[in-house]
């Protein structure tokens, strides 16, 4: 037996390997809650019902999915180009603290319309800027960014702890490390009223379509893809490496840093230091479940919130653990791995 | 050397063949290696010599042939075997633990992993007694990576003798050494070879070819082309064995040149602190062809990267179209038409996980045909690339499917598609049928020609005499990184070559006057 490459992939097989995937995961993590002395079918049903059985729970998944969408975004964009954001988490910190800072200062006298895109911006900036520094050290040093921007992430969320029991101190808090919240006029609109979910949502789907189209139709999206799939090639076909890179690390972390200032302006309207579940990591699984793909972000994103918000409901009603939600999450990107992986070799005896 | 003709060789290789897929990398190899001699396998990039030593070593298995030590055959693919059989490797990027100590490195491998006791002790005195027999002097408590490159190939030496090797084969073992360094290497290696080792090194260098070895076996094409004693060749001839003759393909009609489009004047580049080129002068005029012929690795790399505008020269002048330029720049390399056909095509040329219209437009995705404001016309891209598909017979491919499906000469027929669908000014050609057919030479050769005959100036530089001597109109031979005066290509015979690429200009006598006209 060996494996051999595929010359084609054909179309049918890219379109199933997510969904495969996917199923193979949740087979996987059957067995867990099997062992946990459930009835598999039913738990999984509890956590269709507990995602989507009410109008509160699917406006709380779609909420959810939200953030997943950028961060997920941010992982593709840079995955795409061989840029190995592993930072998400960090951008998406210090896109909230410059939120939280900026919107409960003396700016907070604009009026909402020209506040609310100057957060959106500056909590943007915040990520980029945060992301620079691996790119810096990886094109000046040759260090790998992968550890960079990982390890930025502690530094980010130990920043965010230190102002928000520093100078960005809510004195209402009752002595809590939290921020002081966002006035109020910045506060994004409701989609659906008596709900959490917000207008962040419809940003998130249009970024996606547009950073669909930066890739699919621009000079920046050839370009970026060269410098990825085979940077000694760009740079002989003329592709400015350097500048490729910066522009992609100003998308990725940009897209990271913007899930975290829409998270405070959507949902929770100051920071603390469980703003976010592990959003920027989970977005690394949901960018690799969409291969990477912008479109399918929004899929994936779907995907990922359902199991998060479904585990709570199942776990309530059938007393199994939530950390299975979790599980076969993780699952599910080793299984898209294999799954891509299958999309490009062939078993061959 | 009297009775020594019936002796058993102390290493044979006979027949050895190996293919990867379709390519033929050992062909009926057959080679024998005598007590006490000091044998070179010279040979181009590629050539097979790599490969062969692989399988001598166990590395890999032949598809056919088989390896004789002392007579005794060694079991196919299997790397302890060739150890046990005294067969050492000294391999071209070191396999030493830079944090360990020098005895340690040695010791690796050769103790029992579930030893209590460490033989330290004894293994100290073993390699002292190795260094002190063959003059190869370390410190065995040095760190490894405190040492000097030629130190550190001495240590991997000392393994391989530590392991009791009685035949060493060493690969491309002055790629990383200086020249005084090689130089004790080889004192070191005559050395051994007078007590008694055995010894193969791999190289493509013709002046330690002809300085170390007893006897030279020159491989070409995955076949042995050749088997001369250094003592009854020279490096002229070695130079046209190595590069080799082939069929006969299109020949260029005279033509009258024209107007000088780029000229170089003692132009030197330099990458990682080495001079890569040195002082070269050089002009390319319309309709013409200047061939740079030469044995690769002496500079035709950085040549090629300076005129596609990847390199800057350190030292020198150029002009471009009568302007003085301080470098070339790949976009506008592009926008002044000048045609660039990269020395790998599957490294440079193209990027093979991308579609074949989006390979087509990459280097002028700029200009306005193919986009506005940053929106790439698709359409456009496509009709292009469909374009060059008809016009240039790439079979195998459509524009949308992707690059990496097309064979070598396929890929190569769409990047020269790209560079002379509008005849281009000037054509930078490396290396451009190497890893071709037959058929698909002859195609891009052609279009070469063709290219010529219309008024592109080409500057071609290739390690193959054949395609140098068929199409260019000028020839200089690179050799250091230094160029020849040019001759004119009606007095270039290979045996004339030969003497140019092994570095003796001197001997080149009769610098033609059509060349020379321009050289004040």
């Amino acid at each position: 037996m060996r494996l051999e490459r595929r010359e084609h992939r054909p179309l049918v097989l890219v379109v199933l390997s997510p969904i495969l995937a996917v199923v193979a995961a949740l087979a996987i993590a059957g067995i867990l809650i099997a062992a946990a002395g459930a009835p598999v079918l039913e738990a999984y049903g509890r956590i269709l019902t507990g995602a989507f059985g009410t109008r509160l729970a699917a406006t709380e998944t779609l909420t959810r999915a939200t953030p997943l969408m950028l961060t997920g975004l941010a992982a593709a964009v840079a995955f795409r180009a061989r840029l190995w954001n592993i930072g998400a988490e960090g951008q998406f910190y210090l896109g909230a603290i410059m939120v939280a800072a900026l919107g409960s200062s003396v700016l907070s006298s604009l009026p909402g319309p020209v506040l609310i895109p100057l957060l959106f911006a500056a909590g943007a900036i915040a990520g980029m800027a945060l992301m620079l520094v691996p790119l810096w050290l990886r094109l000046r040093f040759s260090v790998d960014e992968v550890v960079t921007s990982l390890l930025l992430n502690f530094v980010a969320v130990l920043f965010v702890s230190m102002m928000i029991d520093g100078p960005l101190k809510d004195p209402l808090a009752f002595g809590w490390p939290q921020s002081m919240p966002v006035a109020e006029h910045t506060l994004l609109p409701k989609l659906i009223e008596r709900s959490r979910l917000h207008i962040g949502l419809v940003v998130a789907i249009v970024a996606a379509l547009l950073v669909y189209l930066l890739q699919a139709r621009t000079v920046f999206g050839l370009q970026s893809r060269a410098a990825g799939l085979n940077p000694e090639g760009a740079v002989f076909a003329g592709v400015p490496l350097g500048r490729t890179l910066v522009k992609v690390t100003c998308l990725s972390g940009g897209l990271a840093g913007l899930a975290g200032a829409i998270e405070v302006m959507g949902v929770k309207s100051y920071v603390t230091t469980d703003l976010s579940p592990g959003y920027g990591y989970a977005g690394i699984i949901v960018a690799m479940l969409a291969n990477l793909n912008p479109l399918g972000v929004i899929a994936a994103a779907l995907f990922t919130a359902t199991m998060f918000v479904g585990a709570d409901g199942m776990s309530r009603a059938m007393g199994i653990p939530t950390y299975i939600a979790d599980v076969t999450v993780a699952l599910s990107l080793l299984t898209m791995l294999v799954a891509i992986f299958f999309t490009q070799y062939r078993i061959r005896r | 050397m009297t009775n020594e003709t019936r002796v058993i060789p102390v290493l044979e290789l006979s027949h050895i063949s190996k293919r990867f897929g379709p390519i033929v990398a050992n062909d009926d190899i057959s080679i024998s290696l005598r007590r006490g001699e000091l044998l070179a396998l010279l040979g181009e990039n590629g050539a097979g010599k790599t490969t062969l030593m692989s399988i001598l070593f166990g590395h890999y298995t032949p598809d056919e042939g088989t390896v004789r030590v002392d007579g005794v055959e060694l079991p196919q693919g299997r790397p302890r075997a060739a150890i046990q059989a005294g067969v050492g490797m000294v391999h071209q990027h070191f396999s030493l633990a830079p944090n360990l100590t020098v005895l340690e490195n040695v010791m690796t491998g050769t103790e029992p992993l579930w030893s209590l006791r460490s033989g330290t002790a004894a293994a100290r005195r073993k390699l002292l007694a190795i260094a002190e027999r063959f003059g190869l002097a370390v410190d065995p408590d040095a760190r490894l990576g405190d040492l000097s490159v030629g130190e550190q190939q001495r240590v991997e030496i000392l393994k391989a003798l530590y392991n009791d090797a009685r035949i060493l084969i060493l690969d491309e073992p002055t790629a990383v050494l200086t020249n005084i360094e090689a130089e004790r290497l080889f004192s070191t290696l005559r050395e051994m070879a007078r007590q008694g080792l055995s010894l193969i090194f791999i190289s493509h260098k013709l002046d330690e070819v002809m300085a170390a070895a007893d006897r030279i076996v020159v491989l070409r094409g995955g076949e042995v082309a050749a088997e001369r004693k250094a003592s009854e060749t020279n490096k002229a001839e070695l130079a046209e064995l190595m590069v080799g003759h082939r069929v006969t393909r299109p020949k260029r009609e005279a033509a009258t040149p024209g107007e000088i489009v780029f000229e170089a004047s003692r132009l030197t580049v330099s990458s990682g602190g080495i001079e890569r080129l040195k002082e070269i002068d050089f002009f390319l005029r319309e309709g013409e062809t200047l061939g740079i012929i030469g044995v690769s690795g002496n500079g035709q790399a950085s040549l090629s990267q300076l005129m596609s505008g990847l390199a800057k020269p350190a030292a020198g002048e150029m002009r471009l179209f009568g302007e003085p330029v301080t470098a070339l720049d790949v976009h506008d390399l592009v926008e002044a038409g000048i045609g660039r056909i990269p020395e790998d095509r599957h490294k440079q040329g193209a990027i093979g996980e991308m579609a074949i219209w989006e390979n087509a437009v990459l280097e002028r995705i700029r200009q306005p045909l193919f986009s506005r404001r940053g929106i790439v016309n698709r359409a456009a891209g496509q009709a292009f690339a469909a374009t060059i598909i008809e016009e240039f017979d790439v079979r195998g491919g459509t524009p949308a499917s992707r690059t990496r499906l097309l064979s070598g000469g396929n890929m190569q027929k769409l990047i020269l598609g790209r560079n002379l669908y509008r005849r281009p000014r000037i054509l930078i050609a490396s290396q451009p049928t190497r890893g071709l057919d037959e058929g698909a030479v002859a195609a891009v050769h052609a279009r070469i020609l063709e290219a010529r005959k219309q008024g592109t100036a080409v500057l071609l530089i290739s390690e193959d005499l054949d395609e140098v001597i068929g199409l260019a109109d000028r020839i200089q031979a690179i050799a250091k990184g230094r160029l020849s005066a040019p001759i004119a290509a009606e007095h270039a015979d290979p045996r004339r070559l030969g003497l140019m690429m092994s570095g003796d200009w001197t001997s080149g006598d009769g610098v033609s006057g059509e060349g020379n006209s321009h050289a004040s």
